[in-house]
């Protein structure tokens, strides 16, 4: 069952409708509630490779839905610590929980001074509105 | 900016928070709840499909069986009043310019359900083509057409069952339609031809017997499951029928435009067949991409029954036996994938 809209306020996002959660020098990331309501059903993930090097507003992979493919736009560089396995093999997992289970990549961070650079909650529903 | 039509059917699709995209000049529903929800909807119980934005053409006189047997390429002979038949426009040069179901009404009237983006396309070709004694008028926007499948469709509409590809006058709660034993989605089930200002009740009713509201998306999926052709996609006026697998459909022994071609392809053999396959790895095919050797997919998707991508695709005749291995182009990466027979899903028993 697809999740209620939601933009939980100690993440932070990106324009393109990623999100982030930051643990010292950890980043879980994964697309918001908008991002996955948009593509509808999610059918695959395209994860990146772990050890890869990601870099920020660059592509890190793609996931898919029945009438749409969509680049992942990292909000953040690192290297990639692991994939979310559970979304390669049951992608629909991002529309049920986009901020929990559906998480798509962790990362360790490079660049710590690129939060300053990311949206915090108001500013990304802000951002929704003028959309 | 192009206006988009609506179909009657429009406001219950707003009302139902359907996700509406342009679609062949018609705003139309893809989804409601969801495609796979959707699409599985019609593959156990039953779904409804609002299509009414496909086109009616009505051919009558006393030439008109004359007409039609001159320009598709399937065989009227074959079938008589309150009988259906699976047929294509065809080009000189053996090409698909549309596919359709022919209804015979009487001997001297048909009724012709084409593709929406070909309405104009086909309504030319035929009044281009009239004699005198058969007259072809576009009466789409009279109607509207509810595409209501799946294993418990009939039941569910107090209908009686029927064989496959044929017709008759009912009604649907105390509303009178067109009920034809056809669809595009490989399940038992009816289309619902109905006047246009009786679209809205009849949406309801059928809604209110446990119909669930499918959209586009998940009629792609069905179709292409079950490895029915799309014009545009996968046939096309470029593309003859033999090559397409739809030699069942062309009547080689009467002269139809387009005949000389289609006999020549076949004796000879065509040099590429459009071919069914399913994903080996997590990819989902799309149409455009080509094939490794040469090739290219025309339709492809992510099946809900097999959790699965699949997709049609041409490929030489030489290479397109069931078992073989396709290598498809998936954005950059290579991705495995498997010709198998038609249909890629059928039901088990």
């Amino acid at each position: 069952m697809a999740a209620a809209e939601s933009y939980p306020e100690g993440l932070r996002y990106n324009a393109e409708h990623d999100w982030a959660s930051i643990e010292g020098d950890v980043a879980t990331m994964g697309i918001t509630w908008y991002a996955q309501d948009s593509l509808g059903e999610l059918v695959h993930y395209e994860p990146p490779d772990v050890g890869a090097t990601i870099a920020k507003d660059n592509s890190y992979g793609e996931v898919e839905s029945v009438k749409a493919v969509s680049d992942l736009v990292s909000p953040l560089s690192g290297e990639v610590l692991e994939v979310n396995e559970r979304v390669v093999s049951a992608p629909e997992v991002v529309n049920d929980d986009p901020y929990g289970e559906g998480w798509l990549v962790k990362i360790r961070l490079t660049d710590t001074g690129e939060l300053a650079q990311l949206l915090d909650v108001d500013a990304y529903k802000r951002h929704l509105a003028d959309l | 900016m192009q206006t988009l039509s609506r179909t009657p059917l429009y406001e219950r699709h707003v009302a139902l928070g359907a996700r509406l995209v342009p679609f062949a000049g018609w705003e139309m529903p893809v989804s409601y709840d969801g495609v796979s929800s959707e699409h599985r909807a019609v593959r156990t119980d039953c779904g409804v499909f609002d299509v009414s934005h496909m086109g009616e053409l009505e051919v009558e006189g006393p030439r008109a069986r004359e007409l039609l047997q001159s320009l598709l390429a399937n065989d009227l002979d074959r079938i008589g009043p309150g009988r259906a038949q699976y047929t294509l426009l065809t080009n000189e040069r053996g090409g698909i310019v549309d596919d359709l179901i022919v209804y015979e009404l009487d001997p001297c009237r048909f009724l012709l359900i084409v593709n929406a983006s070909n309405r104009e396309a086909d309504y030319e070709w035929l009044k281009g083509r009239e004699l005198r004694g058969s007259d072809v008028r576009d009466v789409s926007d009279d109607y509207a057409l509810l595409a209501v499948q799946g294993p418990r469709s009939i039941e569910r509409l107090g209908l009686d069952p029927a064989p496959a590809f044929t017709f008759a006058e009912a009604t649907v709660d105390g509303l009178e339609c067109l009920v034809g034993r056809t669809g595009y989605t490989g399940e038992v089930g009816t289309e619902l031809l109905v006047s246009a200002d009786d679209a809205s009740a009849l949406w309801d009713r059928v809604v209110e017997r446990g119909a669930v509201p499918c959209g586009l998306g998940a009629r792609d999926t069905l179709r292409l499951e079950v490895c029915y052709p799309l014009h545009g996609a996968d046939i096309t006026p470029e593309t003859d029928a033999i090559s397409a697998g739809l030699g069942w459909v062309c009547a080689l022994d009467k002269d139809f435009t387009g005949v000389e071609e289609l006999r020549r392809v076949k004796e000879a053999g065509p040099s590429r067949r459009l071919v069914a396959f399913v994903m080996r790895d997590r990819a989902v095919p799309r149409q455009g991409m080509a094939i490794a050797g040469g090739g290219e997919v025309t339709s492809g998707t992510h099946s809900p029954m097999l959790d699965r991508g699949i997709g049609l695709a041409y490929v030489a005749a030489s290479a397109a036996e069931p078992g073989r291995e396709l290598t498809i182009d998936v954005r950059g990466r290579e991705r495995r994938a498997e010709i198998v027979r038609k249909p890629i899903y059928e039901r088990k028993e």
